[in-house]
């Protein structure tokens, strides 16, 4: 159920300004990888492209390989709602769907593809609901608002919708920027469940949740304002926070950035 | 921060969760409690005070402000109450007078020495034109709307935007003239079409003459309605949060798909209310369909004959040469025009209010 993502030379605009040049990285399969890094250093941006969300900006273009298991996500003939199918995101704001109840919100993506059954989608809702540590807590108000529920209620909502579709891959971008500490930890708690079934990319501003979640990190950078991204350094988590080998990491993680 | 740091150092607000007897030390939550005496400006007070506090004052500002709103709001209240009082009483004797009834009688002859008159058939002829048009022009509205808000390059959207916008700039008198001289024709070949094909159905049977019709006034009126709907929807679709169509397009839906997962579920109260509004025009449109109805006063639900009759279009083809009866007459259908329009408006907030909390699937 998991997959490695290959990223070559990836390289992506919005409009003329390049906001990340030449990121190689290859994300083995059920790992949690975190991507570090300033804001405006591109992190967001390649998380966006590894399931093609980031054209969906007017003006914006990504270049460069990107592939799947070794299939090309950007190649001509790939159906880009496959792709992202393929490839669930988890954005920064909770955003469940306002007019929709939980249970709605979490058949969503398979209402989108097709799935009518009422067995299914029930044993699909409870499935994702449980895997998400989000049923006990609404199992007895599936029909009610999903807009309803707490902050961090509403991210696992997002959460077990994406997952409900059954993705190989699960992007997170920065998934508790918006949630209280209590559940931040939950969120965390369910990232260490989810990664032995998904691979996990996660964006995040926080770096000790970089070092709890995840087995390697990524750190981004840019050299000023107006210039392209660039990953600076991709290693083991552990290593990237106890023994960096590039300066600019040390500066940043240590907090001596700028 | 070589180790893995503790949980607590990712709490943004860490002060506010502290509570006594949690096991961390202290140090922490006291620097977040120093934080804003430091950068408070040192020595003297500052806008913030310092000094005891002064007594409010009595008459400022904020008390005559107060007061002015007030006014307007109390104004408009006066004003709706004198127009009600004016319009009942001037009614109240043309009813009296009435030798019919005023609901059922087929027939306006308010200025004879027996008067008759009765608004069925006007009431009727105002809600089929306007239903017909709302009919007609709501499903095209929306199209027009997302291919503007979700489709169009953006060139072509605010040009288009532009044009739609400039047909609810045209008086609706040129709509009349246009319909009765031009749009007449097309109408009354079409009419003779469908009377010969579908005539079997009653709503397109007859024997004619066929043209200035309730499917003419309608049409009309469904040109007259379409920019309010569309710009209104427009403006709803594309207050649609971006967060939720990203969601939707991250699940795999296609544009089309996305659109009916996060955009028209999100705008159904504004497009109800769109709607409304463009119903609202069509039930009070007065000039446009005194010139393109055939101006009867039966009950038909026939389309395509020359027939058919507005409450408002009643009112300007015979204001002139009414009498004082005449008068108090058309006022009162005046009033039943506005009960309808009332009792529309507050079915759709009705359904709007019911709805503020969805529980209902929109896929």
């Amino acid at each position: 159920m998991a997959k490695r993502i290959d990223a070559a030379n990836v390289t992506a605009y919005y409009g003329a300004f390049k906001a990340i040049e030449n990121i190689n990285i290859t994300v083995e399969p059920k790992t949690v990888t975190a991507l570090i890094g300033p804001s405006g250093c591109g992190k967001s941006t390649f998380l966006r492209s590894i399931n093609r969300m980031h054209e969906v900006l007017p003006g914006a273009r990504v270049e460069g390989s990107l592939t799947i298991d070794g299939q090309d996500i950007y190649h001509r003939d790939v159906d880009v709602t496959a792709v992202r199918r393929t490839i669930g995101m988890v954005f920064q704001r909770p955003n469940p769907f306002p007019t929709m109840s939980i249970f709605e919100n979490v058949v969503a993506g398979l209402r989108l593809n097709g799935v009518k059954k009422k067995s299914i989608l029930d044993e699909a809702a409870e499935k994702a609901l449980r895997s998400a540590n989000l049923w006990d807590e609404v199992k007895d108000r599936l029909g009610k608002p999903g807009a309803g529920l707490s902050g961090g209620q509403q991210q696992r909502l997002c959460i077990a919708r994406t997952i409900a579709v059954e993705p190989q891959v699960v992007l997170m971008d920065e998934p508790c920027s918006a949630l209280d500490p209590i559940s931040t930890l939950a969120i965390e708690d369910l990232m260490f469940q989810l990664k032995d079934k998904f691979t996990i990319i996660i964006v995040t501003h926080n770096m000790q949740q970089a070092a709890r979640v995840s087995d390697r990190t990524a750190f981004f950078s840019i050299e000023k304002t107006g210039d392209p991204g660039r990953l600076i350094e991709y290693d083991n988590t552990q290593k990237i926070f106890s023994n960096p080998s590039q300066k600019k990491t040390e500066d940043y993680i240590t907090g001596r950035f700028g | 921060m070589g180790e893995t740091p503790h949980r607590s150092a990712d709490a943004g607000t860490g002060g506010t969760r502290v509570t006594e007897g949690h096991p961390w030390p202290a140090g922490a939550s006291a620097r977040v409690a120093e934080a804003p005496v430091s950068t408070r400006t040192p020595g003297g007070p500052g806008l913030g005070g310092g000094a005891a506090l002064p007594t409010a004052r009595r008459f400022g500002a904020e008390r005559a402000f107060r007061g002015l709103t007030l006014a307007a709001g109390g104004f408009v209240l006066v004003v709706i109450a004198a127009i009600a009082v004016f319009l009942i009483a001037k009614a109240v004797p043309a009813l009296q007078a009435n030798t019919e009834s005023f609901w059922t009688f087929e027939g306006w002859f308010p200025n004879d020495a027996q008067p008759k008159f009765g608004i069925g058939a006007l009431a009727f002829g105002t809600v089929l034109t306007a239903t017909l048009a709302l009919l007609v022009a709501v499903p095209i509205a929306l199209g027009i709307a997302l291919y503007l808000s979700h489709y169009a390059p953006r060139r072509v959207g605010t040009s288009l935007g532009f044009l739609i916008d400039l047909l609810a700039a045209v008086p609706s008198v040129v709509f009349g003239l246009w319909g009765r001289e031009i749009f007449l024709n097309p109408v009354r070949d079409f009419s003779t079409w469908l009377n010969t094909y579908f005539g079997w159905i009653p709503i397109f049977g007859g024997d004619g003459p066929f043209g200035r019709s309730i499917l003419l006034g309608s049409l009309v009126l469904a040109i007259m309605v379409l920019p309010i709907v569309t710009s209104l929807s427009r403006e709803v679709f594309l207050q649609t949060p971006t967060a939720n169509e990203e969601a939707a397009l991250a699940l795999g839906a296609t544009r089309w798909e996305m659109i009916r997962t996060a955009v028209l579920p999100y705008g159904r109260p504004g497009i109800l209310a769109a709607v409304m509004l463009g119903l609202g025009r069509a039930l009070g449109e007065t000039i446009a369909l005194a010139m393109t109805l055939g101006i009867t006063f039966n009950i038909s639900f026939n389309l395509i004959e020359s027939g058919g009759n507005s409450i408002a279009a009643n009112i300007a083809n015979t204001f002139g040469e009414a009498n004082e009866t005449g008068r108090g007459a058309l006022i009162a259908s005046g009033l039943v025009l506005f009960a309808i329009t009332l009792i529309v408006n507050i079915t759709a907030r009705a359904i709007i209010y019911r709805r503020r909390e969805f529980t209902e699937s929109a896929a």
